[in-house]
């Protein structure tokens, strides 16, 4: 059905076929590493991926980045490997070393700050506190974003000094709290973010990597849905012979291409000038998300009750979703600022604005 | 196999088609501010002869045809974008429309070499437009059933029958209608014939039809025992289903399936000002998301279509999701920025209210022309393999 996989989406695959089965997936939400999958990623040097070979990642482009994302999205594999990506691009382009294993990035929302003192010439002393930090208590290192006056600044802070607040989204992964109230660190760990790596830039390709992490597991919802509907019997017949069922799927399938399309609209933009992907990222994040909870509902009505089981798991694939739509930024935020520039842009220049994208 | 889903990969455009847009919109700013036509981005809204063959005389119609037969061998992509910039503006393309998107493709394949020659010229020149010829009185989605039948004769074909829903066929040249010729046979595929229709020439009858605005756009077409001659046969007896099936994919995937309430947008957009609220602003930037992602598929569809794939599902997603979504935009737009919607006078300037109204007019047929929601689901369905 699928054409042209790059080979690193059919290395993620076998991989995560193989490590992310459903019950790594619940022991992971019960709090057990999946030291096995990370272990495999990253010797694949999947998990730096969009990092520079220089600097000990995969050397590859943000496309393969978003490759990678869509897979591990459909296998709802329960590791910060967008965090990581994320965090491992910024640390090598603000020339700071990458440290191996797991990393995450903080403050993911928006209208979060840390502030950055210089303290006694030597060091560096944070405050404030972010939210809802992805993964933060598996994380080896946390990286910090923040402003020094002007300037956006990026600390590499060891995880273990920071003691995150334990929280999870809907689908328990974590998703914590940290205090950086006078946590002091070292001038060696701070440095100016790179060329376009601040935070803003950072949440624009953290809504992307969610959008594509989506569209992966909404392929998992077809994936499962067409299977269960071919095997599960009613009135004599598999439900998949029933018209409803049918077109449900059928609309189901037009959710996972949206999605997909929407994103791979936005990594070919990434590559491009930067307005053009604020303006392509937003799109993917509100379509993705859109056709999310769209795509949940039919998977759960087509699955009846079974799907409605902790032991199904159908569940991996849209408690994900109803998550990862809301984080960095849901389709309100995005839609909304889409809707200002067309507006700002007007409407005699929207058709322009629409077909240079 | 497991079915995960269809993928719309990124088509590669061809250098210099940013020229060919930027041509485009020149000459439609001119065409327009010389005051050609009032703005309805629903394909069939405008006939202008007048008009197509100013594209003829441009090389914008047949344009991925071979130049023998009038046409300008370029690719896909090039016609998809002079197709969408012509929508985008509104422009009048209803003469030329089916021809150059679906009967010349046809001809071209599985046409004969007389009719290749004496028909493809004129098309690209803007001068000969067609008709489909395949619903009929007692078969719409069940097209096999059609019961229009062309008996052998000595000296051709004998055709007794009736055709419904025929687009402009009052104002075409031509029109390709699909004819029983033989038994379904166990598919409920075989039999089936396309034949060229004369309607300058050949002796049928064209009873309009008026839509619930009150217009003359569709048309009964009934035939009478009409004798053709031989030549009028399109392709091999009896194999048209093939034929038939190879024009959807160029029906149904191109921007018509998603721009038919653009000009609304359009409106809306100004309706709403440059500071929009809240509200106004997330329902604007909603509708322009699904718009680019559908354009992008369609796109891509485009670039299927010039690799030579016959993407008949993707097709049939990007006609679901995007009549769906014009019809959205209509119904958005009436809550954001609410009036009450009235039809405006011929040639008038349009106006948000005017363009509610034709669009709120217009909506039921978007689901319905080039097969319904409910049959683009059943072709979606049977490329998941559930049927
Ligand atoms: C504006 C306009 C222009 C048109 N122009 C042309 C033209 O130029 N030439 C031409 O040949 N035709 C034309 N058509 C006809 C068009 O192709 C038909 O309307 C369409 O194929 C549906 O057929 P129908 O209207 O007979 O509806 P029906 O087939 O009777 O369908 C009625 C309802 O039943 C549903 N239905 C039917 N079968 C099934 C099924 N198997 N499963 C589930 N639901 C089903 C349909 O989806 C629909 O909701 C035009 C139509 C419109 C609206």
């Amino acid at each position: 059905m699928s054409r042209s996989h790059s080979i690193i989406s059919e290395v993620a695959e076998r991989l995560f076929r193989d490590l992310a089965e459903p019950e790594v997936i619940n022991r992971a939400e019960e709090g057990i590493w999946p030291d096995a999958l990370w272990r495999s990623l990253e010797q694949a040097g999947l998990t730096l991926a969009p990092v520079p070979e220089t600097a000990g990642g995969g050397g590859g482009t943000f496309a393969d980045a978003v490759a990678v994302l869509h897979v591990a999205g459909r296998f709802a594999a329960p590791i910060p490997l967008a965090e990581t990506m994320l965090a491992g691009w910024v640390l090598a382009g603000s020339r700071l070393g990458v440290p191996k294993g797991p990393l995450t990035f903080a403050p993911v929302d928006a209208t979060e700050a840390v502030t950055f003192e210089p303290e006694g010439g030597l060091e560096w002393r944070l405050s404030g506190t972010a939210h809802r930090v992805p993964w933060a208590r598996d994380a080896g290192h946390v990286v910090v974003l923040g402003e020094a006056g002007e300037a956006s600044v990026v600390a590499l802070v060891e995880a273990s000094l920071l003691r995150p607040e334990a929280g999870r989204n809907l689908a328990g992964e974590p998703r914590d709290t940290i205090h950086f109230d006078g946590l002091v660190v070292g001038r060696d760990k701070v440095a100016a973010a790179g060329p376009g790596m601040g935070r803003h830039s950072l949440f624009l390709r953290g809504a992307l990597a969610r959008a594509a992490q989506m569209s992966g597991a909404l392929e998992r919802l077809l994936e499962l849905s067409v299977g269960y509907a071919g095997e599960r019997r009613q009135f004599g017949r598999a439900i998949a012979k029933f018209q409803a069922i049918q077109h449900y799927l059928a609309a189901l399938a037009g959710h996972a291409a949206t999605a997909r399309a929407a994103v791979d609209g936005a990594t070919s933009a990434l590559a491009g000038n930067p307005e053009a992907a604020v303006f392509a990222v937003a799109v993917a994040k509100a379509r993705a998300g859109e056709a999310a909870g769209e795509g949940a509902a039919i998977a759960h009505q087509v699955h009846g009750a079974m799907g409605f089981t902790y032991e199904h798991s159908l569940h991996h694939a849209t408690r994900r979703l109803w998550s990862w739509r809301d984080e960095f930024g849901g389709e309100s935020v995005w839609n909304i600022r889409l809707g200002e520039q067309v507006a700002a842009t007007g409407a005699d220049a929207l058709w322009s604005l629409i077909a240079e994208r | 196999m497991t079915i995960r889903g269809f993928e719309f990969p990124t088509p590669e455009l061809p250098p210099g088609i940013e020229a060919l847009r930027a041509d485009v919109r020149g000459f439609l700013e001119a065409e327009f501010a010389a005051g050609s036509w009032a703005p309805q981005s629903n394909f069939m809204a405008g006939f202008s002869a007048e008009f197509s063959q100013k594209l003829g005389a441009r090389g914008w119609l047949g344009m991925t045809w071979p130049s023998r037969y009038g046409g300008h061998e370029c690719s896909a992509l090039e016609r998809y974008v002079v197709t969408e910039e012509l929508l985008a503006a509104g422009a009048p393309v209803s003469a030329h429309w089916v021809a150059d998107r679906q009967s010349g493709p046809l001809l071209l394949r599985y046409g004969s070499e007389a009719q290749r020659q004496a028909i493809l010229p004129r098309i690209a020149a803007g001068t000969c437009y067609f008709s489909i010829g395949m619903s009929e009185p007692d078969s719409g989605s069940d097209l096999a059933s059609i019961r229009c039948q062309a008996k052998p004769a000595d000296d051709g074909w004998i055709i007794t029958g009736a055709k419904v829903w025929t687009s402009n066929a009052h104002r075409n040249h031509f029109m390709i209608a699909l004819c029983r010729t033989g038994p379904a046979g166990d598919d409920r595929h075989g039999g089936l014939s396309q034949f060229l229709i004369d309607f300058k020439a050949d002796d049928v009858a064209i009873n309009p039809i008026y839509n619930l605005l009150g217009n003359h756009e569709f048309n009964e077409v009934v035939f009478d025992e009409l004798l053709v001659a031989g030549d009028r046969l399109i392709g091999r007896e009896g194999e048209d289903w093939q034929q038939v099936t190879s024009e959807l994919a160029l029906e149904r995937s191109g921007p018509e399936r998603f721009l038919s309430t653009f000009r609304l947008l359009v409106e809306l957009v100004r309706a709403c000002g440059p500071e929009p609220d809240r509200r106004a602003a997330e329902a604007i930037g909603r509708l322009t998301a699904h718009l680019v992602t559908l354009r992008r598929m369609s796109l891509s569809i485009a670039g299927m279509l010039e690799a030579g794939e016959m993407p008949n599902v993707e097709a049939a997603i990007v006609k679901d999701v995007g009549t769906r979504f014009e019809r959205e935009v209509a119904e958005v737009a009436r809550l954001v920025a609410p009036v009450e919607p009235a039809r405006g006078a011929p040639g008038n300037e349009p106006n948000y209210a005017a363009v509610l109204a034709e669009s709120i007019l217009h909506l039921p047929s978007y689901t319905l022309r080039a097969g319904t929601t409910e049959i683009m689901r059943s072709i979606i369905a049977r490329g998941l393999g559930l049927r």
